[in-house]
């Protein structure tokens, strides 16, 4: 094992620093891309099965099991299908992420009290009116924080698709671990952890401006 | 939203009664006729033959304890609840045959917890039946800020505000706007000040009586209180176990002749002083004008009257009217005197409880 040496670690950012941010892109790049599928697919989803007890709870089974598949395994079933690259990657993030969102839809839908359901429904609102106009409104804030959980699990599947040549500082972390006892192994392990690190914080700061822009002031603490 | 094909059948057999009674803001004549409601695996019924006509502009107030169905009764009504039996005529017409989503469009309907829309400004809120009937935006706003108005709360300060901004008193006046923002002919009110404290209570059926006088719609107003019953109705009917009417009528004879025992425990002690609290001045028989005695004006009840020979312990007090003229006088005998005059038979009754 080397020791860390903090002159030889900043002479490899400084050599590397661009192919570091454009794998921190990419890694950013395909999170979001398997989000934006797993959100509207979520929603869709919940908005489907939210007040129908079978399909509900098969959809949420499902999306609990999935999430119990370790990624490594599913990376691997995928890529004889898939092949290797952003396909599996793609796939396996949104796959991760639809139970946060998913559950969240079902539970925001479903916890909408019932006397704002019954003025809804005694102003002459139809089924599907009070569904989209003043459900979904108010289970926004949910939904927008499973996909906050979505996105900081997504952050770390996505290093561990670097296994299937996967986008994004993944790449990093295994090209440390199958050096190890070189010159830059704990440089490079150690730029991929922090750089998804920093990722996830700054992701986690964009939702907080996400969920200010789109959500009522009326619901806002 | 797209839906709103869907909420507007282009063919609707009920547009054109729809339209008419929209134009009869001042209320319309409601039947249940033999109206049930039985639930899947219960044994009893929790509404069983509630037969009923309410006539155009009246107030009536369902009385009766937690669980006896008057909510129930009042939620067939918009068809909240469906009836198992029965039928309910609104101007006359059936309204079980009814496309439910319009029939509620032009009832109003406000409730206990308010259910204003949290994410919705007031003003969007009381726009939400005008936008389901496809106002325009300039008809909407003018409605709103006439409405604002009408139940006291300033548009320019309250208008943009969330519903967690006002407090419960205000909330609840914006509720009434809300139901009152297409001018429904019928409004159905359940327990609508039930959550308010005593004082924003009072000073909201307060204002709620004025409105009514001013609107004269048809209402249906569910509460267990009986004080507020006989502050607010026109009529009374007092509910007991799957909604059976034990007495229908005016608080006044409610009061004089309770129908039975039952009716009689729902009025509580001070039956007397509570039916004094219902008779104007003006209604009662004035003895001659005694000098120096204190003074009370031609509006206030005999209730009023009474609670001032007491204070005072004056063997009279002078009614005068709004010019400050003395009318003449009233004393305790003479309270007693329109007690007994009005329901002799009533009044003997409960002297002997």
């Amino acid at each position: 094992m080397t020791s860390f040496d903090f002159g030889n670690a900043m002479t490899f950012l400084e050599r590397r620093w661009e192919d570091i941010l454009v794998l921190a892109g990419e890694h950013l790049f395909v999170v979001v891309i398997a989000l934006a599928i797993a959100l509207v697919t979520g929603v869709l989803l919940g908005l489907l099965v939210w007040n129908r007890a079978t399909p509900r709870a098969t959809a949420i089974t499902a999306a609990s099991v999935a999430i119990t598949v370790p990624s490594l395994a599913l990376l691997a079933l995928l890529s004889p299908v898939l092949g290797l690259g952003w396909g599996p990657t793609i796939v396996a993030l949104v796959f991760y992420s639809l139970l946060p969102i998913i559950r969240n839809t079902v539970v925001g839908l479903t916890e909408v009290p019932e006397h704002i359901m019954e003025s809804a429904k005694a102003m002459g609102m139809s089924p599907r009116r009070i569904l989209l106009t003043t459900q979904l409104p108010l289970a926004w804030p949910l939904i927008l924080t499973g996909t906050r959980v979505a996105a900081q699990l997504g952050l770390g599947v996505a290093a561990i698709a670097a296994y299937v040549a996967g986008p994004g500082l993944g790449q990093y972390i295994f090209k440390g671990l199958s050096s190890l006892g070189s010159k830059n192994a704990l440089n490079y392990a150690l730029a991929g952890t922090v750089g998804i690190i920093l990722l996830a914080l700054l992701v986690d700061g964009a939702f907080v401006l996400i969920s200010r822009y789109t959500t009522s002031r009326g619901l806002r603490a | 939203m797209p839906d709103s094909t869907t909420d507007t059948p282009a063919v609707s057999t009920n547009t054109g009664f729809l339209s008419a009674i929209s134009q009869k803001q001042r209320g319309v004549s409601i039947e249940l006729d033999g109206v049930s409601k039985v639930y899947p695996g219960q044994p009893e019924a929790a509404v069983d033959d509630f037969s009923m006509r309410i006539e155009p502009g009246e107030l009536v107030m369902f009385v009766g304890p937690s669980g006896c169905g008057k909510t129930t009764t009042m939620k067939m009504i918009n068809r909240i609840i469906e009836p198992s039996n029965g039928s309910i005529r609104i101007d006359g017409t059936d309204i079980l045959s009814m496309d439910p989503n319009q029939l509620r469009r032009h009832i109003g309907y406000v409730i206990q917890q308010i259910g204003l829309f949290p994410h919705l400004t007031i003003a969007e809120n009381i726009g939400v039946v005008p936008k389901l009937l496809g106002w325009s935006k300039s008809r909407i706003a003018d409605r709103v800020d006439e409405l604002l108005q009408t139940v006291q709360l300033d548009p320019e300060q309250f208008a943009k505000r969330y519903p967690k901004q006002l407090s419960g008193g205000q909330q609840q006046r914006a509720g009434v706007a809300r139901a009152l923002a297409a001018d429904p002919p019928v409004m159905l009110m359940d327990e609508p000040f039930g959550a308010t404290d005593p004082i924003t209570r009072e000073k909201l059926q307060a204002e709620f009586l004025r409105l009514q006088a001013d609107i004269g719609k048809t209402i249906i107003f569910v509460t267990h209180d009986f004080d507020e019953a006989i502050k607010l109705g026109d009529r009374i009917a007092v509910l007991s176990d799957r909604s059976q009417i034990e007495q229908f009528d005016t608080p006044a004879r409610i009061l004089a002749n309770p129908a039975n025992e039952y009716v009689s425990s729902f009025i509580g002690q001070g039956a007397a002083l509570k039916r004094l609290a219902l008779i104007p001045l003006i209604d009662a028989p004035l003895r001659p004008a005694v000098d120096g005695a204190p003074q009370i004006t031609l509006q206030d009840s005999l209730r009023d009257a009474l609670n001032m020979l007491v204070l005072t312990g004056a063997a009279a007090v002078n009614v005068v009217d709004v010019d400050h003229r003395v009318c003449g006088s009233i004393t305790n005998a003479s309270i007693s005197a329109v007690l007994n005059d009005a329901q002799p038979v009533a009044f003997a009754a409960e002297g002997t409880r």
